[in-house]
């Protein structure tokens, strides 16, 4: 078990109150597994990334444990998380394309950044990974503002999984990028995982599509809870929850002509998290919601690996 | 890269040229008439001597002649590097002055400049990550770069020169002294320099500092921060890599800053009764003495564009965005 994560709550300090962010959190991670983590804005699926690896100073965690091959991450001390960033935990934010420092040479860059954590560079390592993401070593020579978006996306990526790292979060990668650099993204993470420059992967997104091509597990969130998860292909074809279902069904369908039939999207939007109503936090959206909604769902697991919180399910 | 810095020529040429032109009008269109007051000075009763000497005077200095003409000459004369005689001190040539006050006004601009920037970018950089010092530095420094800087010359003569005796409040050097090579003369030089020198360098250093705080702390929470953060990088290296990078809009700072530093410089030379240009302009527009206005303000002109033309180099240098912008225009 690569990732284990139990009871996870996070909140956010602001000046009304703290905004539950996420409110309970409890899933596993295999070793090679690729979870999709996928939900509205604002269910939490992004401070679950962030959670993980670097929390910023508005959030705190009130309970729950983050384990990574069994060995506690102290997810809550900046200072001794500093020892598994990067090494055991690393990232692809969703701001990739400004990450690198735009007045130092790639090839200096990654050096100082290997070097400030105490490893060397291995140029032909480097080079065969640059390679495998489609980028030429005269990158290397480059300055980060002479690439192009994907360019430095892509070396960003192979930037994070330079030191093999057990767990790879990749927060919402695909989404300034267009179709079919999507899809290069995406077989490029995909080949990372199959190469073992990363054990597992967190991948986050609200592209319920795309997860479903390089996902193993897909994990639904919902207003800072899990609401569903279970493998890809039991998500997409066979959905429990009302709101995974919803959500597919929001999904404009290839060939489909809508002049009849609207799209239909989700009626409404997530309660505040800053004081979330009692009980199923989908009851006010959810056409199935009936008395029992009134208390909280338990996470149940309907069949092997097949999570749902849900009375209805 | 050619093509960046013939085109940076052309426009310092063009800005050069205005400059001169700018040069020549004002004295002519200033009230006042030189000759005048020189022939004044002579102390002549005798009218037909009093004509004898504004010809010769007019004469002398091209008064007679058209004002296209005049125009013409006095590029002339500058392209030999012929500033005219003084009229202040006929007949020293206008060149000579200049000279003797340059020293005097480069040793206090200079300096200045060069360590204002300097240490205010440090203790701005310093100031952003504590907020003990912020709390403090940053009022202090908004209040000293709002201080005129004569005020503030007013105020240090006052209190260290009047009040503490510390510093002599007038003159380069003492009035009991004749300029030698020798340690005694440098040391009363130096402490002569000292508070014209102290009061540009605190005006100067309160912008530097909160400009630096406010770009520090901008780039601290820029993107590429985050991301070394998220991978454990040690803050002394994303220190590092901020600072440099807030450190290039200082430098285009210091290229638009020059010509303001360089006017107060001028007035708290007047202040200090400083020996440099700034004396001397004021010494120039007081006896209508045109050429001697027109070299300081020439001369003046010229360091300016010089030193940006410089900075423009170093920026290049420095910031590899603008090569790229250039790389861009090449091709």
């Amino acid at each position: 078990m690569s990732l284990q994560v139990s009871d996870l709550r996070v909140h956010y300090r602001t000046l009304k109150g703290d905004v539950r962010a996420l409110d309970g959190v409890s899933f596993d991670l295999a070793d090679g597994e690729i979870l999709g983590l996928v939900g509205e804005s604002g269910c939490g699926k992004s401070t679950l990334g962030k959670a993980l690896i670097r929390m910023d100073g508005r959030m705190r965690r009130t309970g729950g444990t983050v384990a990574l091959d069994g060995e506690e991450l102290p997810i809550d001390d900046d200072r001794r998380m500093n020892d598994f960033r990067f090494r055991r935990v690393s990232l692809i934010p969703q701001y990739a394309m400004s990450a690198l420092n735009p007045t130092r040479k790639i090839r200096r860059l990654v050096a100082e950044l290997l070097r400030s954590r105490g490893a060397a560079v291995d140029p032909a390592e480097l080079e065969s990974r640059m390679a495998h993401v489609g980028l030429p070593p005269a990158v290397l020579d480059r300055y980060p503002i002479e690439l192009s978006g994907g360019m430095r996306q892509r070396m960003v990526m192979v930037i994070s999984t330079l030191l093999d790292p057990s767990l790879l979060i990749a927060d919402e990668v695909t989404s300034a990028l267009d179709v079919s650099t999507q899809k290069a993204v995406a077989r490029a993470l995909l080949g990372f995982r199959d190469s073992g420059y990363v054990k597992s992967m967190i991948f986050i997104t609200h592209d319920l599509a795309l997860t479903h091509h390089i996902a193993d597990t897909i994990m639904v969130m919902y207003a800072g809870r899990l609401a569903e998860k279970a493998p890809a292909d039991v998500i997409v074809k066979a959905p429990r929850h009302p709101y995974t279902r919803l959500l597919l069904d929001s999904l404009p369908e290839v060939g489909v002509r809508y002049a009849d039939r609207r799209l239909d999207g989700i009626a409404g939007s997530p309660p505040s998290l800053l004081d979330p109503p009692a009980g199923c936090r989908f009851r006010d959206r959810c056409p199935l919601a009936g008395e029992e909604c009134g208390e909280d769902p338990p996470v149940t697991e309907l069949a092997p690996d097949h999570h749902v919180a849900c009375w209805k399910a | 890269m050619r093509r960046y810095f013939r085109r940076k020529l052309l426009v310092y040429g063009l800005t050069f040229f205005v400059a001169v032109t700018v040069n020549w009008m004002i004295p002519r269109f200033m009230p006042g008439d030189p000759v005048a007051s020189m022939v004044a000075r002579a102390n002549m009763t005798q009218p037909q001597a009093v004509a004898a000497m504004r010809a010769y005077y007019n004469d002398l200095f091209g008064f007679d002649q058209p004002l296209w003409q005049q125009y013409l000459s006095f590029w002339g004369a500058l392209l030999r590097g012929d500033f005219g005689l003084s009229i202040w001190l006929f007949p020293t040539p206008v060149g000579t002055v200049i000279a003797d006050a340059v020293p005097y006004t480069l040793a206090l601009v200079v300096p200045s400049v060069l360590l204002s920037w300097v240490v205010g970018n440090w203790f701005g950089a310093y100031a952003a990550r504590r907020r003990v010092l912020d709390n403090t530095v940053l009022p202090i420094g908004y209040i000293l770069t709002a201080t005129p800087y004569m005020w503030l010359a007013v105020l240090l003569a006052w209190g260290l020169g009047v009040v503490a005796g510390l510093f002599p409040v007038a003159g380069g050097y003492s009035f009991s002294m004749q300029p030698t090579w020798s340690w005694a003369f440098l040391l009363d030089l130096l402490h002569h320099w000292a508070l014209p020198f102290l009061s540009l360098f605190l005006v100067a250093l309160g912008g530097w500092a909160i400009g630096m705080r406010n770009m520090i702390i901008y780039e601290l929470e820029s993107d590429y921060a985050n991301y070394l953060s998220a991978l454990g990088a040690p803050s002394r290296l994303i220190r590092r890599y901020a600072f440099r990078n807030a450190v290039l809009p200082q430098i285009t700072g210091l290229a638009l800053q020059l010509g303001v530093i360089v006017a107060g410089a001028l007035v708290t030379e007047i202040v200090f009764a400083y020996p440099g240009l700034g004396s001397l302009i004021l010494k120039a527009i007081q006896n209508s003495d045109f050429f001697l206005l027109q070299g300081t303000f020439l001369f003046i002109v010229l360091g300016v564009l010089i030193a940006n033309f410089i900075i423009d180099i170093v920026y290049v240098v420095v910031d590899p965005r603008t090569r790229a912008g250039m790389a861009g225009a090449d091709a």
